[in-house]
């Protein structure tokens, strides 16, 4: 059975603490909170296999550390949305305000508009796919994971890159330092493939370019002291 | 960190309400700013009539019979409208320079907030919703107006360093951010002529933006310069007599969100500022660009 909560009524400390305290066994699935009114930090730290719709936009972090849990967000979210993700879905119906998807470690995100600045930055094995554009410096020292951008990207995209693989179809509009255009191989298309579909998304993956690092600046060499 | 709020109307049925919105917002970016709080609001023109907003510390002292004082060269034909600490003064346009001057003699503790010919500026210290009821925001009117909420970093929390900055006839700046290097920017500006009253990062942002425009360029030709000559964090929300603009620094750091609808362009440095305006819902919302300079007219 549905469970409503009301957020403007209820409180946010109300909403997270019954949300947070359904365990992995719950049978209290579906929840939906209405009224978040651009509201910071709406669904965070859940730690159960249940599913958050959030009627409206959000502020600051919303599904912040999210383990299990899928929430979809039926508008835009503020900074730092899925920051630190672990695991679960975050579907963002709207767009996303910078560092969408920071650090976040597993789990997959998507953003049917726009994400700002700073998109997937420092991600370690989230998921992330992006309907619309992005903007400067995302997956900035990204780790691992992948981000899936089917528009355009912004200024110095994948700079100082790790393992973290990305695949733009759009222009981008500049590379960061060690970010290179690399080969799309048949086990690019596949893997994009499966995350489009996850995503939510038609684009076609052969439409894809990817990116990825040089390896270059993993460790220091006086040769390439210009480019960190 | 601070809060920004601005609302420019394009329907004028909304115009009775401006005050009421616009504080609604200025109240819910509190937690963003909460040692000062200041508003700018663009009412009605009267013909040939200038306004200088003043503020005094004593307003009792300085402004009982300050409208007696300065009509007492009979050229000067004012009217003085006292609000808490503040007062507005109204004359004749031609009569702007001379007036100042016989002020600064008569009341030299009085403190011009702004001038022109539609815009007031009201700003204290204190929470945004105490600052907002003692000007009595709620019940002005307006075609746009613009707020701000202080979380005071690079100079005191005084009166004249809360926001907006009147930076000429008619324009205001408020600010969001930190400037590095306003110091070398404001001597810099003051070999140039320009006068500072606070040591307040913003005031020198604002400096810069009437300096530019007196040696020739326009509003969006200063900002666009500032984009060059300004070092550091900035979401910076303008207003002028018919327009309202916004602009952030290319690392875009400082939150923005704008909305329009055909009733209304709205700016919240976050979406909860926005979310008690009419309409909101089906308003077209998005994040402005870095670097890039927006601008509405009426």
């Amino acid at each position: 059975m549905m469970q409503t909560f009301d957020l403007e009524a209820e409180g946010l400390r109300a909403l997270n603490t019954a949300l947070q305290a359904q365990t992995r066994e719950t049978n209290q699935t579906p929840w939906q909170v209405l009224n978040p009114k651009g509201a910071h930090a709406v669904a965070v730290g859940l730690d159960a296999p249940i599913d958050v719709q959030v009627k409206g936009s959000t502020g600051y972090y919303c599904g912040g550390m999210n383990k299990q849990a899928t929430i979809r967000v039926a508008g835009s979210v503020g900074p730092g949305a899925a920051e630190n993700m672990m695991s679960g879905r975050i579907i963002v119906e709207g767009d996303a305000s910078q560092y969408a998807g920071a650090t976040g470690h597993g789990g997959m995100l998507v953003i049917k508009g726009n994400a700002a600045s700073r998109c997937g930055i420092s991600m370690k094995g989230i998921d992330i796919v992006v309907h619309g554009n992005i903007g400067h410096m995302s997956a900035f020292m990204a780790q691992s994971g992948t981000l899936v951008v089917c528009g355009d990207a912004g200024d110095a995209l994948g700079d100082s890159l790790y393992e973290a693989r990305l695949f733009v179809r759009g222009s981008v509009q500049s590379l960061g330092a060690d970010c290179v255009e690399k080969d799309m191989r048949p086990e690019h298309i596949e893997l994009l493939r499966g995350l489009l579909e996850a995503g939510e998304c038609d684009a076609k993956p052969e439409e894809f370019k990817r990116y990825g690092s040089a390896r270059k600046l993993y460790n220091f060499d006086i040769d390439n002291a210009g480019d960190y | 960190m601070c809060g920004i709020v601005g609302l420019f109307l394009k329907d004028p049925s909304l115009e009775p309400d401006l005050g009421k919105m616009l504080s609604d917002m200025l109240i819910t970016m509190s937690d963003r700013g909460p040692d000062s709080a200041g508003i700018a609001i663009y009412g009605q023109e009267t013909q040939n009539r200038a306004k200088l907003t003043l503020q005094s510390e004593m307003p009792a002292r300085d402004f009982t019979t300050l409208a007696k004082d300065l009509g007492a060269e009979p050229a000067l034909d004012v009217t003085l409208a006292v609000n808490d600490t503040h007062a507005v003064l109204e004359l004749d346009e031609n009569m702007l320079a001379k007036a100042r001057a016989k002020l600064q003699h008569l009341r030299p503790d009085v403190r011009i907030m702004s001038a022109g010919d539609t815009i007031e500026i009201y700003k204290e210290v204190g929470l945004p919703a105490e600052v907002a009821n003692r000007f009595g925001l709620q019940n002005m009117s307006g075609t746009h107006g613009i707020g701000h909420t202080r979380m005071a970093t690079e100079s005191a929390v005084t009166t004249m360093g809360a926001h907006p900055f009147n930076t000429g006839p008619d324009q205001c700046l408020v600010h969001n951010g930190s400037l590095s290097n306003h110091n070398s920017l404001r001597r810099k500006l003051r070999r140039e002529g320009m006068a500072f009253e606070t040591d307040n990062d913003t005031e020198v942002g604002a400096a810069y933006l009437t300096w530019k425009m007196q040696t020739g360029s326009t509003l969006g030709e200063a900002l666009q310069s500032g984009l060059e000559d300004l070092d550091g964090f900035y979401t910076f929300v303008v207003g002028t007599k018919d327009g309202f603009g916004v602009l952030r620094d290319p690392i875009a750091c400082k939150p923005a969100v704008l909305a329009e609808t055909d009733e209304y362009v709205a700016f919240g440095s976050e979406y909860r500022a926005l979310v008690n305006l009419p309409n909101i819902e089906a308003a077209r919302v998005w994040e402005p660009e870095p670097a890039t300079v927006y601008f509405w007219n009426h």
